[in-house]
């Protein structure tokens, strides 16, 4: 065999290979098919969606729908677009993300390196958050919000999400740092360093690919979440989520397809791009040198 | 008093005790060895000089100042850990000064002092690496250089060697030593490797099953071991240890010994204080060195005694040739210079040296003589 192929563990023929090929590009065209829907008609005139040409490339190529979704399209009783909703969510998620992840790697500090009585069953209750559904804490959460006069704000939401999120911070982080070597604990020890110098100088620099992993997890849950989004803000605080819903629900007047198109890719895009930016640093082995030869 | 006490220390986990009243003092310049096999306790006694484990009972001061719960950053110790503990995501230069600016130590004097340590150990070319471009003798020396910046009263080293590969080990150890008597600090160093313990040292301290089961010189432990525990731990290969019965010739006591034919030789003793054990069973402990071929026997000694006895293996070494043959019924090693004419199966005359053997008493293990 050729030195190309060398480290592949299985080997196969020609004919087998082209098989392999054309199914996969089969299937990726099949998934691929909702974004070009949505991609090629929110950028159409709306006579051309309804006058049937769905899956066609658009005659007309516009950039109106993007901007009426963005600026102007009716969202509950405003039209104010999806702009201020997107900056809603932007208020929302980036809060949330930080702190639960902090918190997550706090957590996951103390739970392997300062640990004492009962530090594994404190662990398996905050596992339990992992697995409760959202929908039986609907009502408690509200109530609690109330008290805390949170209710009916992007903070409201922010608190919510951080909550749910350390379950799943706390679970990636002390399972990464469970392996991460206690002899470097140690050492700062002797050197001098405190509690929290030890957290930020030698954890967290080392903590890149775990970080990233809570980062996306917890950007893409809070992004799209929905249910908290539409229980929990008013008006003024829902997120991008919820007003799409409304945007695409709303009864009043034609459906304008290509405005929905537009909006939906506006909402999905950071997601999106969190991965894109994101995603490269997982494999980084940052790890790499820190013990033994 | 010493400069390094350690007083009646015990440690329990719940109800296990894993080290039992360990009294130890070293001097200031002494280089300590804590021996043993795994899981005799000498880590665990290293972490608690160091602060990282609580002592359970006991005390343990360092220069007449009790440590019990004392931070470790505050007992004016450093320490080389076995994995060499060096920070991934700092260079060698911040691995180094670290310690001195968690001190509060201002940056100007934390350079110089990098500068010396790192003049001292030739790793000024590595100082802007991070830990993963360095090989591993490297991290050693950079992990060496992080404990000397600081200027401790004490040196703590858990088994730094041992993962370096033989002939890098031999190295580090001589490099160890040399840095011990340029800079006459206080070191105590873990190691399962007797012959690290037996080179580096000015003291060792033998132990196994959380007991110190011998404290001395290098000397002391290698000849007058306490028990046939430290006699077959130390040195290699192995101390012989043969079963024998005193019995009396010329008035003096002399071991009765099994050859491999069944027929019995006497080898006496150059100590007098076996004479109340006459008739007894004892257990006859014989270094493989001072068992050679007549001609190569040590001349300076006053008791060689000869016996006759079949070859069963030989291996050749190089520089020697180890023998083995039966004695009392177990094999019993020797050593020979490698131009000895020996040839498994033939008879051949050993010339055992007896002022170097030592005694046991079969049932308590311990040395009865010298």
């Amino acid at each position: 065999m050729s030195v190309a192929t060398q480290d592949t563990a299985i080997r196969t023929g020609r004919v087998t290979r082209t098989l392999i090929y054309v199914v996969l590009i089969l299937f990726a065209l099949f998934y691929l098919l909702p974004l070009y829907v949505m991609l090629v008609n929110s950028v159409k005139p709306l006579e051309e969606i309804t006058g049937g040409g769905m899956m066609s490339l658009p005659d007309a190529f516009t950039i109106e729908p993007w901007k009426q979704a963005w600026a102007s399209a009716q969202i509950g009783v405003e039209p104010t677009g999806l702009k201020p909703y997107f900056w809603n969510s932007i208020k929302m998620v980036v809060p949330a993300v930080t702190i639960s992840t902090v918190l997550g790697a706090l957590n996951g500090y103390v739970l392997t390196k300062w640990r004492f009585k009962g530090d594994t069953i404190l662990f398996g209750l905050m596992l339990f958050a992992c697995f409760i559904p959202f929908q039986i804490v609907l009502i408690p959460m509200a109530r609690m919000l109330g008290l805390m006069g949170l209710a009916g704000s992007t903070y409201g939401l922010s608190f919510v999400h951080i909550v749910f999120g350390i379950g799943f911070t706390t679970l990636y982080f002390r399972n990464y740092y469970a392996v991460f070597p206690t002899e470097l604990i140690r050492a700062a020890q002797i050197d001098g360093a405190g509690f929290f110098q030890i957290f930020w100088r030698i954890l967290l620099p080392s903590s890149g690919p775990i970080a990233v992993v809570s980062v996306i997890w917890q950007f893409t849950n809070i992004w799209n979440d929905f249910l908290f989004g539409a229980s929990f803000a008013d008006a003024s605080s829902q997120p991008m989520t919820v007003a799409l819903n409304n945007l695409v629900q709303s009864s009043t007047g034609v459906k304008e397809y290509n405005v929905h198109f537009a909006g939906a890719i506006l909402a999905a895009m950071p997601t999106l791009f969190v991965y894109i930016v994101a995603g490269r640093y997982f494999v980084r082995g940052l790890m790499a040198g820190s013990v033994k030869g | 008093m010493g400069f390094l006490d350690i007083d009646k220390a015990t440690k329990s986990y719940g109800a296990v005790e894993v080290l039992h009243n360990v009294d130890i003092s070293v001097e200031e310049g002494e280089f300590l060895v804590l021996v043993g096999p795994s899981g005799c306790g000498k880590s665990t006694l290293l972490n608690m000089i160091a602060g990282l484990e609580d002592i359970t009972s006991g005390e343990i001061r360092i220069k007449d100042r009790a440590m019990n719960g004392v931070h470790p950053s505050n007992r004016n110790i450093a320490m080389v850990f076995q994995s060499y503990a060096l920070y991934p995501n700092m260079t060698v230069g911040q691995n180094i000064t670290f310690g001195l600016e968690m001190h509060g130590v201002p940056k100007p004097e934390r350079q110089k002092a990098m500068q010396e340590v790192a003049k001292l150990l030739q790793i000024e070319q590595l100082l802007d690496r991070k830990p993963g471009a360095l090989s591993g003798g490297q991290r050693q020396r950079v992990a060496m250089g992080r404990a000397l910046v600081r200027d401790p009263d004490v040196f703590l080293f858990d088994e730094p060697l041992s993962n370096l590969d033989a002939k890098l080990r031999v190295d580090m150890r001589t490099e160890i030593k040399k840095l011990h008597q340029k800079l006459g600090t206080t070191i105590v160093y873990v190691t399962h490797d007797q012959i690290e313990a037996l080179t580096l040292s000015t003291r060792i301290a033998v132990m196994n099953g959380g007991y110190v089961q011998q404290l001395g010189t290098p000397q002391e432990i290698y000849d007058q071991p306490a028990n046939i525990f430290v006699a077959t731990f130390m040195g290699s290969p192995a101390m012989n240890v043969v079963p024998a019965q005193v019995v009396m010739q010329n008035g003096r006591p002399a071991a009765l010994v099994t050859l491999s034919d069944g027929e019995q030789a006497i080898l006496p003793f150059s100590q007098d204080n076996l004479a109340p054990y006459e008739g007894r069973e004892i257990l006859l402990g014989i270094r493989p060195e001072t068992i050679t071929d007549p001609d190569s026997a040590d001349r300076k000694s006053s008791n060689i005694a000869e016996l006759i006895n079949r070859i069963d293996v030989t291996e050749p070494a190089g520089s020697d040739t180890f023998v083995s043959m039966q004695l009392g019924g177990r094999d019993v090693i020797s050593r020979m210079r490698s131009d000895v004419p020996v040839v498994a199966g033939q008879s051949f005359t050993f010339a055992v040296n007896m002022e170097k053997a030592v005694a046991f008493d079969p049932d308590t293990e311990m040395r009865i003589a010298p």
